[in-house]
Formats: C-alpha cells, structure tokens, sequence
C-alpha cells in the first residue's frame, strides 16, 4: 500500500522520535530529562515540517521551541527544584485520565480514518500539487491588506504583554525592597 | 507518498499523550511541558492539511507561525506564575496550590 521509500522511512523515524519523546515527557520523574525528551519530540515536528515542505516553520520550530521555549522550561525546572523527586508522579485519579484519553484517541483515530464528512479522505487526495508557497509567500501573506496583518499586529500586542507580564509577575518584591 | 491520515493519526496520538499528562501530573511545571506537546500536535495538523488541501493558500502556514506566538507567550507567563507560586508556597504540585479551592 505504501511504497518503501526515504520519505516514508523518514516519516517513520520521525514518528518514532515525536511519541517517544511525548511518552518520556509524560512519564518521566525526573524533569530536566522531561525537558529534553520534549526537545526529541520538537525536533521530530521540525522533521514533519521538512517533510511537509514548509522548511521556514522547521526553523522557526527549531529556533524558537527548542531554542527559547524549552531552555525556558530547564531554566524553570532548576528554580523550583523540581528535579528532585516529588513523591508521586501520578495523582490518584491518573487510571481515570488514561481511559478517557484511550477513549478520545479511538473516537479521534475513528473520526480520522472513516470521516463522516468535509474533504481529506483517505486516498482523496493522491498527488501533491508540486507548487508549494514558501518563506516569502508567507511573509507577504502575514502584511498583505487582505491577509494576516490584524492578526500580526494583535501577535506583537500579546508578546509584548506576555513580556512585561512575566517580568512584572516573576519579580521579587521583597529583594528589591532589601 | 504518505497519506494525509497518518500525519494526523500521529498528531491524534500526541494530542492525546499530552492531555494524560496534563490530567495526570502533580507537578505543574510537568503540565506545561505536555501543554507544549499538545499546542504541536496542533501544529502537525495545521501544516498537513496545508500541505495536502491548499498548498498555494498561505493561511495553514501563518495559523502554525500564531500558534508559535501563542505558544511562546503561554511558556512565558505560565512559568512565571510558576516561580510566584514557588516562592509564596514552597511547592509547584498543583495538588497544593488550593487557595481558590470550593
């Protein structure tokens, strides 16, 4: 059914390396370990994203994720000491959370490979359109009157609150009054 | 080539190990890491269907580059309200943080 080629070894790879590192991350005591597991889960996105010839978010995603996003996660585990082990990993109801998500994954994987309806279904589409917009159709697109520029501007709105927010909420009053 | 369905049967999969975790983790910095991974499956599925239903329209690609945004903003803030907690309760397992609890 599908032919054994590099992509789709490729997609294999990747596939392995995204769940893997997401069960790590879920699973694991220790955090700082839990961080770098979700750096293996990113970079396998980042490979889905070569894959999907969109080589602009892969490096987005390699920049911005594993560079900003998850140091600032090993930063964090490091400041509340949580490598140290906590007691339980799990809470109690840990058993109920698992059968709802295995429900949610059937009803999803259902949904996926039978859809009910719209476009996409499996086999519909059987040849990719070798035109592809890249890098620079997305940044015209991300300016352009009729396309995203609202959107942009709300985008620099909310980094910058997000910034000042988190200064504002992470600093320590009492240090500074010493 | 690799059908549409498998990309989004990973990302299902993701989407799904990311909420166990946020369901079933104490700690809170833990949550935030499996919030990371479900904000990605999201981005898996943006850009396939992108790739495989309108590669000229450029509209899959820039919602991914927002969920990035987003993502960015919600790591910032999130451990920021993480380390106040930390400093005010000496813990970051949600369990513990029980001041707005009925």
């Amino acid at each position: 059914m599908i032919e054994l080629n590099a992509q789709t070894i490729a997609f294999a790879i990747l596939s392995a390396l995204i769940l893997g590192g997401a069960l790590g991350v879920v699973t694991t005591r220790n955090l700082v370990h839990g961080a770098l597991w979700l750096i293996l889960s990113l970079l396998g996105v980042a490979g889905y994203f070569v894959l999907l010839s969109a080589p602009f978010l892969a490096a987005v995603q390699v920049l911005v994720y594993i560079g900003a996003i998850a140091i600032l996660f090993v930063f964090a585990v490091m400041l509340t000491r949580s490598m140290t082990s906590l007691g339980e990993v799990r809470n109690r109801q840990w058993w109920l959370s698992a059968i709802t998500v295995v429900l949610l994954f059937l009803l999803l994987a259902a949904g996926i490979i039978f859809p009910v309806w719209g476009r996409g279904a499996p086999g519909e589409v059987t040849t990719l359109s070798a035109t592809v917009g890249g890098a620079a159709e997305l940044g015209a697109a991300l300016v352009a009157g009729d396309g995203f520029v609202l959107p942009f501007e709300v985008a620099s709105i909310l980094l910058t609150a997000a910034m000042i927010g988190a200064i504002v909420v992470a600093r320590d009053d009492e240090e500074e009054a010493a | 080539m690799i059908p549409l369905w498998m990309y989004l049967l990973v990302a299902a999969l993701l989407f799904c190990i990311g909420i166990y975790g946020v369901l079933a983790r104490r700690n809170a910095v833990a949550i935030l890491l499996s919030v990371e991974l479900m904000l990605n499956a999201v981005n898996i599925n943006l850009v396939a269907f992108w790739r495989y239903l309108a590669p000229q329209d450029m509209s899959g690609q820039a919602f991914a580059a927002f969920v990035f945004v987003v993502a960015a903003a919600e790591a910032a803030v999130g451990l920021a309200i993480l380390l106040f907690i930390y400093r005010t309760k000496r813990s970051v397992v949600v369990e513990d943080v029980n001041l707005l609890r009925w």
